[in-house]
């Protein structure tokens, strides 16, 4: 689950982790108001969307009166905002963050994770703030700084150092940093953090590092654990289609191609949308029916995927292993009677109680295209998609 | 032979009384494993499926000596359940539970260096021995002896693998279902070296999937130290790069991660790869020489 920056803000300043002073605005006049009460003659204006990038797309503006202020939130509020990490569609801009403005010294590069290469907590930095962190990564690796934390031990004081000295820091600069990831480690922990990143943690004009944007990702396994940061939730910011397959308990991601296909198993699913590229087919999405599919989560599957317009073809490929083929066999007939499905189907069963399965949709008098095995199943599919 | 698991292994099912460790333990038993019993805390004393149940998992391996155990246990409890197995004797634990908090793993996993232990899963179907001993959820049918260790991250991935060197007679010495959680008990190096060790296994079929660098590890593996064919399938080449945010998840993999990296990992390291997932047996079959 992903947080807004101002909502990540706030549990920074929670855990002493030092901001700059914000407030979040709804509307173009709470932006002034929020402008006023913040003081001063520089503002940040922020769109608050589930995605970086947002300052090459427009989405923070420097405003030095508040008509800047309600100008810059009118102009991002209710609309898409585009980002490179966003999708095509981009995500609605329903709240703007207002912060006072900082003097920026330098710009530097923090985050944590978990490192699954050593299955521990790690923290990356680097100097090379503020520019293109991938390539800085990928072209000059050596400008990246990354410790992990044995977690009986906890984060060391060496560590710290250790990163404060790769990123230059003065002897002030390396007590406040310590303190800082400190804290920032504690955080992780309790929150459940997937991901902290601070991108840019800077240095000012007056010597005093401060995190200037906030990114947190919460472990979705975790969430039932975290009931206050639950309540943070935005669904905007989700897709549609995908949070409506989640509460179904299907796994749904939609692409771009025109051959739906509906698999158990998340692996099978990725191996089912490779075989219909393989075999000149573009996959319209991901989907996962889950290992234990039922005939009620089959209808709501092809419920979903025909809400594409785009769908020229469906394909199904079960394999049922604790779950009975004739089952989901009753569930593909009942699904395709009830919907009315106008495009073709090709089915691809096997596993237990496959001949009962295969006979049932052999019977049903529905134009079924039933298939031997997954060459053939793919081959099929996309034949029927031309 | 195999690894891991035969038929003298004595199995211990964690969650033994709900419903996922009821009908699934119930297969397991119907399949011919040695399940010797389970535990579930507060109903100790009792029988479930015709075996004992134990409060605490140190009373079940006093009682049955068992050796394995199979947690079927709900999220929350699971990294309690793996450390408690641990600290039990136990040999070996398979963790079939799916949705365990990643920072649960990363404690279990630094706490385990110390016992003499190994983990499967969690988020996994298992481990299967055929005709000998089935840990897990895989369905036992489409297993066949014979002379194929498989290793995959995947569930049903792994069932299709498997069942296409059931049809072409190959057969199976061990299955081993690593499952796909970020952090995790044994890895796909762990398991090639057992197989290369084991006599009646001949050749390997490995099954990756897009994220992480596993399979790059292991393709490195390989190349010095499995002297057996090893034919390998990579899941995701279409998957697409996702809605993300931040770069700490790219500045990690540094690149790799993608199944162009991994295929590539593999095919310099001398495996058999094949770009379709239908072709693993066939092409095991090929590299075995018929």
């Amino acid at each position: 689950m992903n947080l807004h920056e101002y909502q990540s803000k706030r549990l920074f300043a929670n855990y002493g982790i030092p901001v700059p002073r914000g407030i979040p605005a709804k509307s173009p006049n709470a932006a002034v108001d929020a402008a006023k009460e913040l003081g001063g003659d520089l503002w940040v204006v922020k769109a608050q969307v589930h995605a970086g990038g947002r300052g090459k797309a427009g989405g923070v503006k420097l405003a030095r009166t508040r008509g800047e202020v309600h100008r810059y939130a009118e102009a991002m509020l209710g609309t898409q905002l585009v980002t490179h990490q966003s999708g095509p569609e981009g995500l609605p801009v329903n709240v703007v963050y207002v912060e006072e403005g900082s003097d920026i010294d330098r710009e530097l590069y923090l985050s944590m994770l978990v490192d699954r290469e050593v299955s521990r907590v790690a923290f990356i930095a680097s100097a090379a703030g503020g520019m293109d962190i991938e390539k800085v990564a990928a072209e000059t690796p050596e400008r990246i700084f990354t410790i992990t934390i044995a977690p009986d031990a906890g984060l060391q004081d060496y560590q710290a150092r250790q990163l404060a000295f790769g990123l230059e820091l003065d002897k002030k600069q390396m007590r406040q940093f310590g303190d800082l990831i400190k804290r920032l480690y504690k955080l992780y922990m309790e929150t459940d953090a997937s991901l902290v990143e601070v991108n840019p943690l800077i240095v000012t004009k007056g010597g005093d590092v401060i995190a200037l944007d906030a990114k947190i990702n919460i472990d979705g396994n975790a969430l039932y654990r975290q009931p206050i940061l639950v309540e943070l939730r935005d669904i905007t910011q989700e897709d549609d289609k995908e949070r409506e397959a989640a509460a179904h308990d299907l796994n749904y991601v939609s692409l771009d191609g025109d051959i739906a296909c509906m698999v158990n198993g998340a692996g099978l699913a990725m191996a089912t949308m490779d075989l219909i590229k393989l075999h000149g087919g573009e996959p319209a999405n991901f989907l996962d029916v889950g290992g234990g599919a039922t005939k009620e989560r089959v209808a709501e599957a092809f419920k979903l995927i025909l809400r594409n317009r785009n769908v020229t073809a469906i394909l199904v490929n079960i394999f049922g292993g604790i779950v009975r083929c004739d089952l989901i066999a009753e569930g593909i007939i009942s699904a395709v009677k009830e919907i009315g499905v106008s495009v073709p189907v090709v089915v691809r069963l096997e596993g237990t109680n496959v001949d009962k399965g295969r006979e049932f949709l052999a019977n049903s008098g529905l134009d079924i295209i039933a298939a031997e095995d997954l060459t053939d199943a793919a081959k099929k599919v996309v034949a029927a998609a031309t | 032979m195999s690894i891991l698991v035969n038929k003298d292994s004595k199995i211990i099912c964690q969650g033994i009384t709900g419903s996922q460790g009821t009908f699934h333990t119930e297969q397991c038993i119907d399949y011919g494993t040695q399940v010797v019993g389970g535990v579930t805390p507060g109903r100790g004393g009792s029988e479930h499926l015709g075996v004992p149940v134990f409060n605490t998992m140190r009373d079940a391996v006093d009682q049955t000596a068992a050796d394995v155990s199979m947690i079927l246990v709900p999220p929350p409890f699971a990294a309690d359940a793996i450390l408690e197995a641990a600290d039990s004797g136990v040999s070996l634990v398979v963790c079939i539970t799916e949705g365990i908090p990643v920072l649960d793993m990363v404690k279990v996993k630094s706490a385990l260096r110390d016992y003499d232990c190994r983990l499967i899963g969690p988020n996994c179907p298992g481990i299967i021995t055929p005709e000998q001993c089935k840990i897990g959820i895989m369905p036992g049918f489409i297993h066949k002896p014979g002379r194929i260790g498989v290793v995959s991250r995947s569930g049903t991935l792994t069932y299709e693998a498997v069942y296409q060197t059931t049809i072409n007679d190959l057969g199976q010495t061990t299955c081993i279902g690593i499952g796909g959680d970020p952090v995790r008990g044994m890895d796909f190096i762990d398991c090639l070296e057992l197989f290369e060790a084991d006599p009646d296994t001949d050749g390997v079929i490995m099954v990756g999937e897009i994220g992480g660098t596993d399979e790059e590890a292991a393709a490195e593996f390989i190349q010095s130290n499995v002297s057996k064919p090893v034919v390998a399938y990579i899941a995701g080449v279409t998957a697409p790069p996702g809605k993300r945010m931040g770069h700490a998840g790219a500045i990690v993999a540094g690149g790799k991660g993608t199944a162009a990296d991994k295929f590539k990992a593999l095919d310099a390291a001398g495996v058999a790869t094949v770009r379709s997932p239908a072709e693993l047996g066939s092409k095991m079959q090929e590299v075995l020489g018929g």
